[in-house]
């Protein structure tokens, strides 16, 4: 049994260690706004924070989140995420979305490390979060005004 | 994006047509406003027609019956029917639309009969007719492709505004006892002169009640309120706070989950399997085979078969999957390679002329009789879809009846193939259609859905969640064909363009030549030169093939546009002048032109700001009744590799309904266009395609965007198609960049400098 803190709640899970964080999210306590893409850390759909910092899910055992603090799109909801949700509407980021819960985790621990960012460090935090629709013009854009409405 | 299943459908509802007799051919389509069952409502709620519920707390609720995979056409169509309605628009709400005639998607079909543009003879206009009055009698068309839904429901919607409207206004006028004519709407409610006011909401009930304006007054352009202005997307919220539900989503109680591995040779199957670990493995309930699937009638070839895991978790059924041991009988398709697919188009193009979709002159005279001819060969590899979603679908069979939960572009198709599956009527699947992550084409085929029904049967009941891990996804798609397209162009002694032909060959994704799909993009190609002939040759293979955002127009595109650019080369003429010399009589076109021109600062020195040298191409192409043109601007570094800097973007797309929304699609239909462009390609060893993930087949990265600029040109009174309209000419706009840049002509895609 491991003990898990997600947006500030316990859960208890008896998953196998090994599993990867985001089938326990997804599969068993149904928090599924933490997508599936690959499954190799290789397009961020999955990304949330551990302690804070962005993490692909995928590849995150279970076992290494346990004991410490998991956040969630579910979860996502401080000033910096606000002010990026305000800006993702504002300029209407999003196409199938599906991509999109990753990219605000990625956006969101850009903007809490680095309050303003440049275009080169928009393009280092967020260049592992592929979108297929095509959506990164206004994601970079949407983080540049969520960094100055703050 | 449905060439196929549209053209397929133009024969048999032709043929059909004949069965049906003079006399129903003769009437007019029927109408669209009302379907064969009143909708379902629930309480306070009145359905004034078969697209509008209007609610007793004001909610005014639109049938959808399109898909949402991010194209916007949600919002776009929920506009549409507001503004005639003059509903409140944050009333406004959704609903999936019930499987009816009246849904059905005609534009898609009309669009794609194979008639010249400007050809408004007798011939096309009767197929018109026909097809019109045909898809109105059967159900369950209402597809999502072919970059149609806001063109073909522009009309059905106005008109089912406009109808509410009337008899919302006719239920007020006759509580107050005034006149109808008197009474004026805006935002949700009725007004009287004398001061009176009522809600839709509270006027819903009574309004059902009202007979049913059939041909209501529609508003003119510079009445529309909602139409043109640049509204949000109704998804945003639940997109950026990940309550947006995925058909991978769906978890009815009881869910357990599958995992599948299929025949890594294309078409392959199970020979014979050992599950003997897997099933002592926790949480495993059953391994099954399941049987190779075809595609619909917007692709050929099979996915193939495989074994699937069911468990109670998702990651045990993918755990004990990799523990079953697979012997594969491998198939036809065994020694396929990626050169020999090529091989075999470029042989059958030296001995073969394929059927020719557009004549007109004497091609082979003229270029005989040619002072100069320029020849060119250009080539397009496979693509995969690779939509941000893999392929999934939820499928519950209890007690005869299925409930579907699954990402499609054409629920109707897949509600048959799932009952087809199953051994029942369809009348007995149920099939919810939430957001799709991406669709590009790919989500026009059952193929997952199909696998699922037939692992449904084998769970007692419970739901099933069949997932396509991001490997399976990536090696079992209907892949975009591989193409070869060759060219020949004559100029005379005074150095005019005196002929042009241009033949591809590639699969034809299982549509009759004759009805000329693959040219789509080709043989409607607006340019005007004496003698032209333009010609497909089908060459098919074992590989499951299908359509792809753009269709043939993704590579029948780079081929013309690319030649064109060459010619202009040829004749020591500006790209851009020599485009618009041969589309002089083309005024729409003529305007795109001029105005990407000047948007894009083109002829005017390109200055980066580190030095470095630039260039920029052109392209322009008509697709899905709207007009393109683009300008990229590229660089290329030390390392030879192209980096694309800036793109400007011009459409004329007749109407725009949400300008914002169409600068959205014309964004990602050229960075879709791009990352195909610099570095899209599937290949195949051994029958077996050799990428297998985001590392070997990888999408633009934020890093590499490009910045992009659009404009939008909406004159027109129709509305053309817009989600597919900016991928087809990025890549010959950067490939023409290139070629400015360094001399180098790029024939081949993915574009790779020597
Ligand atoms: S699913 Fe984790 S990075 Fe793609
Ligand atoms: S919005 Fe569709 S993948 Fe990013």
């Amino acid at each position: 049994m491991l003990t898990l803190n997600i947006n500030g709640k316990t859960f208890i899970t008896d998953a196998e260690a090994d599993t990867p964080l985001l089938w326990v999210l997804r599969g068993e306590l149904h928090l599924p706004g933490t997508k599936f893409g690959c499954g190799k850390a290789l397009c961020g759909a999955c990304t949330v924070h551990l302690n804070g910092v962005a993490v692909r899910s995928c590849v995150t055992p279970v076992a290494a989140a346990a004991g410490h603090e998991v956040t969630t799109i579910e979860g996502l909801d401080d000033a910096v995420a606000q002010a990026l949700r305000r800006a993702w509407t504002e300029i209407d980021v999003v196409q199938c979305g599906y991509c999109q819960s990753g990219q605000l985790m990625s956006a969101s621990a850009l903007l809490k490390a680095n309050p303003q960012p440049s275009d080169a460090d928009i393009d280092a935090a967020m260049s592992g979060n592929l979108c297929r629709c095509g959506t990164y013009p206004r994601i970079r854009a949407a983080i540049h005004l969520a960094a100055k409405g703050r | 994006m449905a060439q196929f299943k549209r053209r397929h459908f133009i024969i048999g509802t032709v043929a059909a047509a004949g069965a049906l007799g003079v006399g129903w051919l003769a009437a007019p389509p029927r109408q669209r406003l009302v379907g064969k069952k009143p909708l379902g409502v629930s309480p306070g709620q009145a359905a004034l027609n078969g697209w509008v519920k209007v609610g007793s707390d004001n909610t005014v609720t639109v049938m959808m019956s399109q898909a949402e995979m991010g194209q916007g056409a949600h919002t776009g169509l929920a506009m549409v029917l507001a503004d005639e309605m003059d509903a409140a628009w944050e009333s406004v709400r959704l609903e999936q639309a019930p499987i009816d005639g009246i849904y059905n998607n005609q534009a898609a079909v009309v669009d794609a009969l194979p008639f010249e543009p400007g050809d408004n003879g007798l011939l096309k206009r009767g197929s018109e007719h026909v097809l019109r009055r045909l898809l109105r009698e059967v159900p369950g068309l209402a597809e999502t492709g072919g970059s149609s839904s806001i063109k073909d429901q522009w009309l059905p919607l106005r008109q089912a505004g406009a109808s509410a409207r009337l008899m919302l206004v006719a239920a007020a006028a006759k509580a107050w006892s005034v006149q109808s004519s008197e009474c004026t709407t805006e935002s949700g409610t009725v007004r009287h002169p004398s001061g009176k006011s009522a809600t839709y909401g509270e006027l819903a009930a009574d309004a059902a009640e009202q007979p049913l304006p059939k041909d209501p007054p529609l508003k003119a352009p510079a009445q529309f309120r909602l139409i043109g202005t640049g509204l949000r997307r109704l998804d945003n919220l639940a997109k950026i706070t990940g309550t947006a539900a995925f058909a991978i989503d769906a978890a009815p109680p009881g869910l357990v989950y599958a995992s599948i591995r299929m025949c890594p040779t294309v078409g392959g199957k199970v020979a014979s399997f050992n599950a003997a670990q897997a099933l002592a493995m926790r949480g495993v309930s059953k391994v099954m085979t399941v049987d190779p699937v075809s595609g619909s009638l917007a692709a050929t070839g099979n996915i193939s078969g495989g074994v699937a895991v069911i468990a109670d978790t998702p990651w045990r059924a993918m755990r004990a999957l990799e523990a079953v041991k697979i012997e594969w009988d491998h198939g036809p398709a065994a020694n396929l390679s990626t050169s020999s697919l090529f091989a075999a188009i470029s042989s059958a193009l030296d001995t073969q002329e394929g059927s020719t979709n557009l004549k007109k002159g004497d091609v082979a005279k003229a270029l005989k009789d040619a002072a100069k001819t320029v020849k060119a060969e250009y080539r397009v590899p496979l693509l995969a879809h690779a939509t941000m979603e893999p392929m999934n679908c939820t499928v519950q069979f209890a007690n005869g009846a299925a409930t579907v939960w699954a990402a499609t572009q054409a629920a109707g198709v897949a509600c048959d193939a799932v009952a087809k599956a199953l051994g029942i009527n369809a009348a007995k699947v149920d099939i919810r259609v939430p957001f799709l992550g991406g669709g590009f084409g790919r989500r026009y085929l059952s193929d997952c859905i199909v696998q699922a029904a037939h692992l449904a049967k084998a769970t007692g009941g419970a739901p099933v969640q069949l997932i396509w891990s991001r490997e399976e996804d990536m090696t079992h798609d209907f892949y975009r064909p591989a193409y070869i397209g060759r060219s020949e162009a004559g100029f005379d002694s005074a150095g005019k363009l005196i002929a042009w032909q241009l033949t591809s060959a590639g699969s034809n994704m299982g549509a009759p030549g004759f009805l000329g799909a693959s040219s789509e993009g080709a043989s409607n190609t607006p340019y005007r030169v004496p003698n032209i002939k333009i010609a497909h040759l089908a060459v098919e293979s074992p590989l499951a093939v299908g359509i792809w955002r753009s269709v043939a127009n993704s590579e029948n595109a780079f081929f013309i546009e690319s030649f064109m650019d060459e010619l202009a080369v040829s004749a020591g003429v500006d790209p851009i002048a020599w485009r618009a010399d041969l589309l002089a009589h083309d005024p729409r076109a003529l305007r795109v032109l001029s105005r990407v021109a000047a948007l894009s600062g083109w002829g005017t020195p390109l200055a980066a700001p580190d030095g470095t040298r630039r260039a920029r191409g052109v392209a322009f192409h008509r697709c899905f009744g709207s007009t393109v043109a683009q300008v990229a601007e590229v660089s290329v570094n030390a390392a030879q590799e192209i980096r694309v800097h800036r793109v400007t973007c011009v459409i004329d797309c007749g109407v725009a309904v949400n300008p914002n929304l169409i600068r959205q699609q014309l964004e990602g239909g050229m960075i879709f266009g791009l990352s195909a462009a610099l570095r899209g390609r599937i290949t195949i060893e051994k029958g077996q395609v050799q990428q297998s993930n985001f590392h070997d087949y990888t999408p633009l990265r934020m890093s590499e965007c490009p910045e992009i600029h659009t404009e939008i040109i909406a004159d027109g009174t129709t509305p053309g198609g817009v989600g597919e309209t900016g991928t087809p000419p990025i890549a010959p706009a950067v490939a023409n960049a290139v070629f400015a840049l360094t001399g180098q002509r790029l024939r081949e895609l993915p574009l790779k400098l020597a």
